[in-house]
């Protein structure tokens, strides 16, 4: 991970879709009116969710501006969490993570074979700019270790092989389906569910 | 009060205050990088560690409160491993660069790791290299040495009022920049050098200039503004290679404005060296005794009531007063320091001075400001506005529209009606100023520059005398001036002092009225030149030399010693740093010279005895450096004329208001940023 660089590219101008506006409006009656720049935060994401998942600097300005702010708040806000992108990033978004559980059961296989069939570095597009991946810290699902998160999807207990076919589908823009890729259902246990009294044997 | 015990010795300390602060009181000495008593506290150096009794680990003495019967250690082997921890982490990322690093010398960071640095780094991995920030023309970075006290955060959130400067990223790649490195749009942007305990933030006019132990430093103020801040003024042989503020909590706290720091450069340029004579319409080389005969010669040709002098904004009280001698030898009375006609009451001290005090600005409950821009005119002063906005939440107003003034305020109105209307309890506010328990108005010149200034003043004074607002303990009545000589010469009578003549110098200026003009150190007195004989003494080649016909050369401000007033009546010792360039003279040295050949038998005679009469002359001086006494008089005049006329504030040039200033090169840069973000809005 390193410190997000601010694409070259901006937008001139940022503006809250109307839906969006309203939910701005639903999430401001959430904090007490003089701390709303509490809602910077959600503001943030809706921006980013409005913005291909990707948030301009004109947005950063909107945001501080809706809930005056100074500007530089906002952007410390926007660097310091890594859930927030400041370039534009893939209509696939692999977002690998690396914290120790991950990394011990081979995250750093995934980081290479992303590195291989994707960008050799972070955050930069794919060739065709259908993808792009990122490492992440801790994204929760230590239990079904290693894992990536594709857009909101999680891909869960990889390895190379199934790794491979995740992102091959995705360079063909024929995304496989999320959830554990050994059979898992969710984080259930891997050994048949057993009966009661049994034991192992 | 409660009591701590801090290395076995039981000491009293006052609630509220933290361990740390509970230490100083006992003497003894804690590192720190974060902390800093002006700022927040933000408890992220983990340098101040100490121990405690009952906690296994150690604390951060500077977030911790002291609370009663506590049991603090500081010079134990716990304590002092603690810190060595703290500073090998900080050392992890630090470049050893301190023979090409300008804090060196003067370095938090090199001076505690004499402490608690060990001799090697166990950090085998490569340090982390950081990109050079622009940050304006003055402060230079090497981000590669921060180590994220976060104090210039703090300081341009809490102090200047300009959230410009933040952290971004986060853990090992956290970087202190300026939103998308833009310059820092305040005045008091260069104080977060001083701040910086390392070398991240540096000076950039004093790049690599000097060490701090090869110069001289001599304690003195400033003269750029009316505040009178003090500063300490560093030499190395003739030149002045920088200047820094000096505590003093009565007037500029810890702090200085930009132009207070960074005109010195302009010492340097423009200066003129030795007398000049204007032949063939160019100012030519000449010396002392020609010009001075020159001089002579044209005042034994003309009337004495067709001689003026002008005394410029920077000029100090023995000059000033040898300079009013002269004119008496000469019979002349025609003197003025004014730069336009602004109405002043010299019959009283109390009529023209910051009363309140600048210390007072912190217990006022309300502040209403006329027709003055404290931002420019006196940007210490507008910190402690500041300063009580944001600890006490203080309600300021305004009449007349100064713009950014880096606090919110309400504007009242822009005329002088909505005076006259607060005056005769017709708006709302006339309750909340009554009701006020320490209120402050502050009057600027724009306000007494109008056609009612003088009734605005005198119409004011008598609504808060009547009131009970003047008073020994308090008094809300403020004058705002913006130069550094102006109370001085107020004090030293150098202007009619009959209230219907008050402006005959500028009467008869305007219809070139004088045959000779003398302008003392005066730049910025704007008229047109007729047939006058313009002589001009100063330090720069500036406006003022530039229409003289003889140009007489004197120290500037770091050059020779002298006193000034500041604007609360405050006499202070501007002292010399430096020696005067070429063949300069003090400006009571050439008074002499001109006396001598006049062959009056009269002599200034020598500087100290100018000093004890200075003294003498001011009214109400109590002691140096100290406030004037208070004397309940107020000269309350009554043939006042209302006029309803706008009030709008003379936006003044800040970084171009006085010679030196105009000189420096620094200050040049400033302005043009100033104007370009003023041209492209700074929503970009």
């Amino acid at each position: 991970m390193s410190l997000k660089q601010v694409h070259s590219e901006q937008p001139k101008e940022f503006k809250f879709s109307n839906e969006n506006l309203k939910k701005a409006e639903e999430i401001l009656k959430r904090y007490p009116k003089k701390n709303k720049k509490s809602a910077v935060m959600p503001f943030l994401y809706l921006a980013q969710k409005q913005n291909n998942n990707w948030i301009p600097l004109a947005a950063l300005k909107y945001i501080a501006k809706y809930l005056s702010m100074p500007y530089i708040s906002v952007y410390e806000i926007a660097t310091f969490y890594t859930m927030y992108n400041l370039a534009p990033v893939g209509k696939h978004f692999i977002q690998v993570c690396t914290t120790t559980p991950c990394l011990i059961r081979g995250a750093d296989k995934i980081v290479r074979l992303c590195k291989e069939k994707i960008s050799p570095n972070e955050n930069k597009l794919s060739k065709d700019g259908t993808c792009s991946w990122m490492e992440v810290e801790c994204l929760g699902a230590c239990v079904s270790a290693p894992m990536i998160q594709i857009n909101d999807d999680y891909y869960e207990d990889l390895d190379e092989k199934s790794t491979i076919e995740i992102l091959d589908s995705l360079i063909k823009d024929k995304p496989l389906k999320p959830g554990s890729y050994r059979g898992r259902k969710s984080t259930a246990p891997e050994r048949k569910q057993l009966k009661n009294g049994e034991n192992y044997a | 009060m409660p009591k701590i015990t801090i290395n076995g010795k039981e000491i009293e300390f006052e609630k509220g205050m933290t361990v740390l602060q509970a230490c100083e009181l006992a003497h003894v000495e804690i590192p720190r990088f974060c902390y800093h008593e002006k700022l927040s506290i933000a408890g992220n150096c983990r340098m101040c560690l100490v121990e405690m009794e009952n906690s296994n680990k150690p604390i951060a003495s500077c977030a911790m409160p002291a609370a009663e019967g506590m049991n603090i250690k500081t010079n134990t082997t716990f304590v002092e491993k603690a810190r060595k921890g703290v500073m090998e982490f900080l050392l992890a990322n630090h470049p050893l660069d301190c023979p090409v690093c300008d804090q060196g010398g003067e370095c938090d960071l090199q001076d505690q790791s004499m402490f608690y640095g060990i001799d090697k780094s166990r950090f085998v991995e490569n340090k982390r290299q950081v990109k050079e920030k622009y940050m304006g023309p003055l402060i230079k970075t090497q981000m590669t040495r921060c180590i994220h006290c976060t104090r210039c955060v703090r300081f341009a959130t809490e102090v200047a009022g300009v959230p410009e400067i933040g952290a971004i990223g986060r853990g090992e790649n956290m970087e202190i920049t300026t939103y998308l490195e833009k310059a820092m749009e305040s005045e008091l942007s260069a104080n977060v050098i001083d701040l910086c305990p390392v070398g991240a933030l540096t000076s950039k006019p004093y790049a690599f200039e000097a060490r701090p132990w090869e110069l001289k430093k001599t304690e003195s103020i400033d003269v750029m503004d009316a505040v009178g801040s003090n500063i300490r003024v560093d030499t190395y042989n003739w030149e002045v290679k920088r200047i820094l503020p000096r505590l003093n909590n009565e007037i500029n706290e810890e702090w200085i404005s930009d132009k207070t720091r960074y005109s010195c450069d302009g010492l340097l340029k423009q200066r003129l060296d030795s007398p000049y004579i204007k032949k063939n319409n160019r100012l030519q080389k000449s010396s002392w005794d020609e010009s001075i005969d020159l001089i002579l010669n044209k005042i034994n040709g003309i009337n004495p009531n067709e001689i003026g002098g002008h005394i410029g904004d920077m000029v100090n009280l023995e000059n000033a007063l040898a300079f009013k001698k002269l004119f008496k030898i000469l019979n002349s009375s025609n003197l003025e320091f004014r730069e336009k006609k602004i109405y002043l009451n010299s019959s009283e001290k109390i009529n023209y001075l910051f009363n309140s005090s600048i210390r007072g600005i912190d217990d006022s409950d309300l502040i209403l400001l006329i027709g003055t821009n404290p931002r420019h005119e006196a940007t210490m002063v507008n910190a402690r506005i500041r300063k009580a906005y944001v600890q006490k939440k203080t309600p300021i107003f305004s009449i007349g529209n100064p713009g950014d003034l880096t606090y919110d305020y309400t504007i009242l109105g822009n005329k002088s009606d909505d005076i006259k209307k607060i005056l005769n309890k017709e708006v709302e506010f006339s309750k909340k100023l009554l009701s006020a328990k320490k209120p402050i108005i502050i009057i600027g010149e724009s306000a007494l520059g109008l056609k009612s200034g003088k009734y605005i003043f005198e119409e004011i004074k008598r609504f808060l005398n009547n009131n009970n607002f003047i008073n020994k303990d308090w008094n809300a009545l403020n004058f705002l001036p913006q130069n550094a000589s102006t109370v001085g010469l107020i004090d030293l009578k150098i202007l009619s002092e009959e209230n219907e003549k008050q402006f005959s110098f500028f009467d008869k200026l305007k219809n070139n009225k004088f045959k000779l003009l003398y302008l003392l150190g005066s730049d910025n007195l704007e008229f047109k030149k007729n047939n006058e004989f313009i002589i001009y003494q100063g330090s720069h080649g500036d406006r003022g030399a530039e229409i003289a016909d003889v140009v007489l050369p004197s120290p500037a401000y770091t050059e020779q010693s002298g006193l000034f007033e500041n604007l609360e009546g405050r006499v202070q010792e501007c002292k010399k740093a430096s020696y005067p360039i070429g063949e300069a003279l003090e400006d009571w040295k050439i008074f002499n010279l001109i006396i001598k050949k006049l062959n009056k038998s009269q002599d200034l005679s020598n500087f100290n005895l100018l000093r004890k009469e200075v003294l003498n002359f001011i009214p109400n001086f109590s002691k140096m450096n100290e406030l004037p006494f208070y004397k309940d008089n107020l000269d309350i005049k009554n043939e006042t004329i209302f006029i309803s006329e706008d009030i709008s504030i003379k936006e003044l040039d800040y970084f171009y208001t006085n010679s030196i200033s105009r000189a420096s090169k620094t200050m040049s840069e400033c302005r043009q940023i100033n104007l370009n973000s003023k041209k492209t809005g700074t929503d970009n």
